[in-house]
């Protein structure tokens, strides 16, 4: 075992360039993700309100699916599986690209958006009925009535899930380093297979996880509070 | 389709049990032994933890809030590879892959456990644990006989779910190459070469029907314990506030 610490090692150069990078990589990862967990996630849900039964259980069948597989075999399937489904030309192009970064990053964010659209849809189904009767009442359109009046309402309901899925999003985007996603995981094997400087790298990679969780955790919060519906 | 079927007929000893009898065991059987001692180990640990985390004694709470923090903020697979580099050095010899995936998996699990029982013991009314102390119980004894058994009841069907969770999180024993069944399913894959997607497809299937139908079995459970405790509470708005004479009746159990 090395006797003392030393992180003058991780000064290098080279190992300052791979950390800076593979942490670039997974706040590209990250958000790209979100985006699409948050945008597809809502489309579930709204689809499951429209309550026809088909569009439900389908909704019903893609969130079970997402829920009871691991995201690294979702991640597998991605990569590995979906591009020898498409032609050649297709498989040529794709793997031109940064393939195994939009792999990930579809992997990730469709699975996700089931959770998401649950959060959402529990938020949504926590707010009684009678309001949205009334906005109509009122003379609000539906989607009117969705967005001004429901939505608002759920959105802070679900807020406290969203958040805990958001840093669970964050911290699977280490799992892209599966397929070799360049990102902090990634680099920190490197530099440890490199410089043999184990402890000192680990130190460093988990604590930039753990800064970054509790950013996003110490956010939530704070929306949290901003939004927070005043007791009268 | 045929692909899968064909996939299973050829290699459902080696996705099942791996090589077992001229080999390690490995496969489904292994994720299966993996998750069970995993959450089974992490119980009495996330117990230990829980009631940490709601003592009234700082110096006692802190050190477990911190444990849940870090275990939450970082990747399980970072913990991972820190049990696997460290825990040799710490004990001096070689430690197996499976160990190393189960010493992960009893630390992540419990501190996720611990805040699912932390959420049963602070859902009771404060009126449990008032009423415990005014019968003349202790702290501990307050603790032991009244919050933990209703916590725990009340808390069934996640941990349940968590036992869903601990199986999919077995599936990166893959990146430390643990046999277990995402491995077997890989080496499937590296012999067929030609044959990703119905592979893994088929991996999802195994996990899928494993861990639906457990989800499952956790709304069951779900359903099954709200409706009781609204039974209790009989026209109560409260479901959560129970019989005083229940209360009484496992006091003196």
């Amino acid at each position: 075992m090395n006797s003392k610490l030393d992180f003058s090692v991780l000064l290098d150069p080279v190992y300052r360039h791979w950390i800076f990078d593979g942490i670039v990589t997974m706040l590209q990862l990250t958000a790209f993700a979100w985006l699409l967990a948050i945008v597809l996630g809502t489309l579930l849900a709204l689809i499951r309100m429209t309550q026809n039964r088909w569009a439900e259980r389908a909704v019903s069948v893609y969130v079970e699916y997402h829920r009871n597989v691991p995201m690294l075999v979702q991640i597998f399937i991605w990569y590995f599986g979906v591009p020898t489904l498409l032609s050649p030309a297709v498989q040529h192009w794709i793997n031109a690209q940064r393939s195994e970064f939009l792999f990930a990053f579809i992997a990730v964010g469709m699975c996700m958006a089931a959770y998401m659209s649950e959060d959402l849809r529990s938020g949504i189904r926590s707010i009684p009925k009678s309001q949205l009767e009334a906005s109509r009442a009122l003379g609000l359109s539906y989607l009117q009535a969705f967005r001004l009046i429901i939505l608002p309402q759920a959105v802070r309901i679900a807020l406290p899930t969203l958040i805990s899925h958001t840093v669970l999003l964050f911290k699977n985007t280490s799992l892209a380093m599966a397929i070799g996603v360049a990102e902090l995981t990634y680099a920190t094997r490197e530099i440890e297979s490199q410089s043999f400087r184990t402890i000192e790298i680990y130190i460093v990679a988990t604590s930039i996880y753990l800064a970054i969780s509790l950013l996003i955790m110490a956010a939530g919060a704070g929306l949290q509070h901003r939004y927070r519906i005043k007791a009268r | 389709m045929i692909d899968i079927i064909n996939i299973v007929r050829d290699n459902w000893i080696l996705l099942l049990i791996g090589q077992y009898p001229n080999g390690p065991l490995g496969g489904l059987a292994i994720t299966l032994l993996l998750s069970v001692a995993g959450l089974a180990l992490a119980f009495p640990v996330s117990i230990l933890l829980a009631i940490a985390r709601v003592s009234p004694l700082r110096w006692i709470r802190l050190p477990a809030t911190v444990v849940v923090y870090v275990v939450r903020g970082v990747p399980l697979i970072m913990f991972i590879f820190w049990v696997y580099f460290f825990v040799p050095l710490l004990i001096g010899s070689t430690v197996s892959g499976f160990t190393t995936m189960l010493i992960t998996l009893v630390i992540y699990q419990a501190a996720y456990l611990a805040e699912v029982i932390r959420a049963g013991i602070e859902g009771l009314p404060r009126g449990q644990s008032e009423a415990a102390r005014a019968l003349g119980m202790s702290y501990m004894q307050t603790i032991v006989n009244i919050i933990l058994p209703q916590a725990l009841y009340n808390m069934l069907p996640a941990m349940v779910s968590q036992f869903v969770s601990t199986i999919k999180e077995t599936s990166l024993g893959y990146v430390i190459s643990v046999n277990e069944l995402t491995f077997a399913a890989n080496q499937v894959n590296s012999t067929l070469l030609t044959k990703p997607f119905p592979v893994f497809m088929l991996l999802a299937l195994i996990y899928f029907l494993l861990c639906f139908s457990l989800s499952q079995f956790a709304h069951f459970l779900e359903r099954r314990i709200s409706k009781k405790r609204a039974g209790v509470g009989a026209g109560n708005k409260k479901p959560a506030e129970p019989d005083v004479n229940l209360v009484i009746a496992q006091a003196v159990e």
